[in-house]
């Protein structure tokens, strides 16, 4: 299946043109690039949760369980049970239609399925049609709809074409959060044994393995070897990677993200992590099986996202740290800030976060005990404590994308922008209805960015990808930083596709590539071999040429 | 097609009483019985919906931050920070104050157009801007009818009916500010259902119902003040009756059908409201991503149906990969211990037991 280019990508789509049938007549087509592969069994098994065996979405008959419909009854009731926020998300919506056009899948396929309010109303008119009195008695002019089978298939569609980045939240007057019915919807499809293979298969790697992408211990510790070698190679400053890996009684746990440590171009911003702790010499350490930050579980369930971070306060306890530092990912903070002092708290066994560099104690994360690594450089570079060089960044005009979950999860604004403008001289914003709190989604979040999709997510992000445009060509804007391993995992194809000629990476790699060591040769590349403008004048004499990899 | 049903049960509805009180002469069935009946079923409704919401908890704190985060001290929040990622109570209180008041949220609305392969995003306030005329003007209205069930009318009731109609108009009685916004805050919103392609698309009858029915009792109201005159004198016996619970029907005095088909659609509307999406009212009182601290990580928030998962140990990963992580130079922790069996649950974990059941 090919792609079709980015010109025609977007013709079909009219923002305001409707359908001329009601939707709820409208049958679930699965388009195809649209949609993502079914788990394998096996993935289920080993984790002991319900499948339906060995199918696929476009199969004609789903091979959903005899009793799928009274499944379906009993755990939207439960749900509703659990969650006042599902109950009364259910109940208040006036469908004022301010959500509308908020949503990135919604402006880029022009399907009014994609409208958060129609989002949610492929479960409200359930609700209604299978629990209201007033709803089986007025039907569709309530808004009210039976339980079919097409309407599982719906759900699995439109719930797995939201990335739970909560834009639409923003905008709506009573604050009905889309990703909250997303998650719970996922649950309920859970139940019944769907699930998609990219969301669960990590699951699987994280869990017996400890990361997303299934790195075993030993090539955790190549891959890192492979960074600093290269980092040597670069700068002449050679780091010892063993006391970053298991060391017990280290002061700090640090969590990386899989992504980082996987593939181009996150590994630059992992370089940028451990650069970071070697200039400091920071008492910090890292766990091979706590060694994802991440949480695919979250795009399941709340429970299967429980059950993964488990281990990070489990490896805490076991390397006897002080407490634990996060790096920079998306949804891992919504999970890390919102859900772990829930799930895992009372957390009494480490102590109240302080900057071992500056002394800073880290007020706000008291009780957590976690602390973002952005929020740690800040802090770094408030108090002076780095030297660094903001012109070796001179060959980049940069942008900062606000990753989505970080930004209206945790809201975390200032710290990235206030690091990004002392290690980089040329930084401009994106337009301004497109950053901060209304910022977009990179398209493929939430389990999203698998291949099979690949139409779905190069849509997903064409609003991000458009506001890049405008600043590349308006600015020449060429390099995209951002807070989130996925964002750094998808955006490479997203702006190669949109707006090719924007290199993407994390806030950590500018961080690394500006600061200034001693003793470091002189180098006419950054850390990721691009050329820099001014080359690096090191203890060796300065070379016109400068040496190369 | 929804809103012409709409609109003929909005018919039917103004119908009855005119033929009730009209042909038949049930007036203390329209004047005394209904409006007492479905004011109680407001009441009983309301209570219900609020308890309903109230028993399921709120297991997790997921406040939808549109501000920056407190967190280091150096790092300066605005008022609008503070109001859009509240840490304290206090800063909570103040958000939801901005936002059922001035409906914060709504007011941040753009527009975005694809033209050709760029979006476009413009300021989108008219929405904000009819929601806040009608919604404010009817709670004017309301209160400005107080002065029908209070005798002698509290000054501040009556300072209020002053402002509100200092237009004065050549003929008596003046006119009421709120009655001519409340009609246009109520056009728009009807207008925008059927012009807007996408929110007529999404509309369903049960959105053109409470419309076209407040639409109603406006345009009754305004009727019966500026031309069907009604006899004042009677109707507030009426009214003070039905409020003391001492409820009668003038004798003698014709009150006039446009006063009973004013207080029917008021009834129905009062009945309408707990079963409908009217309730926003009360609901928005209770949203969990607006009514809650973003101080998640200094403020623990305890679920009250948390229950323990199975998890993989160290101990388990170890094992399976300890050969690998010699030979990598890897430490081995050689204290560490299998874990013993600890008691979990799970929603989904085939064989495994369910959690206990929520306590509310």
């Amino acid at each position: 299946m090919s792609l079709p280019k980015p010109d025609e990508l977007l013709t079909d789509v009219d923002l305001h043109k409707t359908p001329e049938e009601n939707w709820m007549d409208i049958k679930p087509e699965l388009k195809r690039g649209m949609y993502c592969g079914i788990v394998e069994p096996h993935t289920m098994e080993d984790l002991g949760l319900p499948n339906l065996g060995k199918w696929q979405a476009y199969d004609e008959k789903w091979p959903l369980p005899e009793n799928w419909k009274e499944i379906v009854r009993k755990e939207i009731l439960r749900r509703m049970e659990m969650h006042r926020s599902f109950k009364l998300f259910m109940d208040i919506c006036v469908r004022c239609g301010a959500c509308a056009d908020k949503c990135h899948f919604f402006l880029s396929t022009g399907d009014p399925k994609n409208m958060p309010v129609l989002r949610a109303e492929l479960i409200r008119s359930i609700i209604k049609g299978e629990f209201s009195t007033f709803g089986k008695l007025l039907g569709r002019f309530a808004g009210a709809r039976q339980l079919t089978e097409d309407v599982i298939k719906e759900w699995f569609y439109y719930f797995y074409q939201c990335t739970e980045c909560r834009r639409c939240s923003v905008f709506c007057p009573y604050g009905i959060d889309t990703a909250e019915i997303t998650i719970i919807m996922r649950e309920i499809l859970h139940k019944l044994g769907i699930a998609i293979d990219w969301a669960m298969k990590p699951v699987q790697n994280c869990y017996y393995i400890g990361n997303h992408v299934g790195v075993p211990p030993q090539s955790f510790k190549e891959n890192l070897e492979f960074l600093t070698w290269e980092f040597e190679d670069i700068t002449g400053i050679h780091i010892d990677l063993d006391k970053y890996i298991n060391r017990k009684g280290a002061e700090i746990l640090f969590v990386p993200l899989s992504g980082d440590y996987f593939a181009d171009p996150g590994i630059y911003t992992m370089l940028g992590y451990i650069v970071l702790f070697h200039y400091l010499d920071l008492d910090v350490t890292m766990s091979t099986f706590a060694s994802e930050g991440g949480n695919f579980g979250f795009f399941n369930s709340l429970e299967m996202a429980k059950r993964l971070h488990a281990k990070i306060y489990e490896e805490a306890k076991r390397l006897k740290v002080k407490w634990i530092l996060g790096g920079e990912c998306g949804h891992m903070w919504r999970v890390w800030h919102q859900y772990h002092n829930t799930w895992f708290g009372p957390i009494d066994f480490l102590e109240v976060p302080k900057s071992p560099i500056t002394g800073t104690v880290f007020e706000h994360a008291k009780s957590n005990k976690i602390v973002h690594i952005v929020e740690f450089t800040a802090d770094l570079i408030a108090h002076g404590k780095l030297k660094l060089d903001p012109s070796r960044n001179d060959h980049l005009i940069v942008t900062y994308h606000d990753s989505c979950n970080p930004s209206r999860a945790l809201g975390i604004f200032e710290e990235p922008r206030f690091v990004i403008k002392h290690v980089c001289n040329n930084f401009v914003e994106m337009p301004e209805n497109t950053i901060r709190e209304k910022t977009f989604c990179c398209g493929s979040g939430s389990g999203l960015n698998a291949g099979e999709n690949l139409e779905l997510r190069q849509r997903g992000g064409f609003p991000r990808a458009n506001t890049v445009e405008y600043v590349h060509k308006k600015y020449g804007v060429n390099q995209l930083v951002c807070i989130c391993a996925i964002d750094r995992a998808v955006f490479p194809t997203l702006l190669e596709y949109w707006v090719p000629g924007v290199d993407v990476g994390g806030v950590h790699e500018l961080v690394a590539n500006a600061l200034v060591f001693e003793g470091e040769k002189s180098r006419t590349e950054d850390l990721r071999r691009r050329p820099l403008k001014h080359p690096v004048k090191g203890v060796d004499q300065p070379t016109e040429e400068g040496e190369e990899g | 097609m929804n809103a012409l049903i709409s609109f003929i049960i909005f018919g039917i509805l103004v119908g009855i009483p005119w033929f009730g009180v009209g042909v038949l002469g049930l007036d203390s069935l329209f004047g005394i019985v209904i409006p007492y009946v479905c004011f109680l079923v407001f009441v009983i409704g309301l209570i219900y919906r609020i308890v309903c919401w109230a028993k399921s908890p709120v297991p997790y704190k997921i406040p939808t931050t549109c501000g920056q985060q407190k967190s280091l001290p150096w790092i300066k929040r605005s008022l609008r920070d503070r109001l859009e990622s509240p840490f304290t109570t206090w800063e909570v209180v103040l958000r939801m104050f901005f936002e059922i008041v001035f409906f914060r949220s709504l007011f941040r609305n753009l527009r975005a157009d694809l033209q050709g392969k760029r979006l476009i995003y413009g300021s989108a306030k008219w929405l904000w801007l009819g929601a806040i005329l009608f919604h404010w003007s009817f709670f004017i209205i309301l209160l400005r009818h107080i002065r029908l069930f209070t005798n002698p009318v509290p000054e501040i009731i009556q300072g209020l009916d002053y402002l509100d109609s200092f237009i004065q108009s050549l003929g008596v009685p003046p006119i009421y500010i709120t009655d001519i916004l409340i009609l246009a805050g109520l056009t728009f919103l009807l207008l925008r259902r059927f012009i807007d392609s996408k929110v007529s698309y999404l509309s369903y009858g049960s959105d053109f119902f409470p419309l076209f029915l407040i639409l109603g009792i406006v345009i009754t109201g305004i009727l019966m003040r500026y031309s069907l005159k009604v006899d004042l004198y009677a109707v507030k016996q009426l009214t003070l009756g039905l409020a003391t619970l001492n409820p009668t029907i003038p004798e003698g005095a014709k009150i006039g059908s446009i006063f009973y088909i004013h207080l029917f659609l008021v009834s129905s509307l009062a009945a309408y409201f707990p079963f409908s999406k009217l309730v926003h009212m009360v609901g928005v009182f209770f949203s969990p991503t607006r009514n809650m601290a973003n101080n998640n990580r200094a403020v623990r928030h305890v679920n009250p149906w948390e229950y323990p998962v199975k998890h993989y140990t160290y101990y388990e990963y170890q094992e399976r990969f300890k050969d690998k992580m010699i030979e990598a130079g890897i430490p081995i922790d050689e204290e560490v211990q299998p874990e013993e069996e600890h008691e979990w649950y799970s929603l989904y974990m085939i064989g495994s037991k369910l959690p206990p059941k929520i306590k509310s």
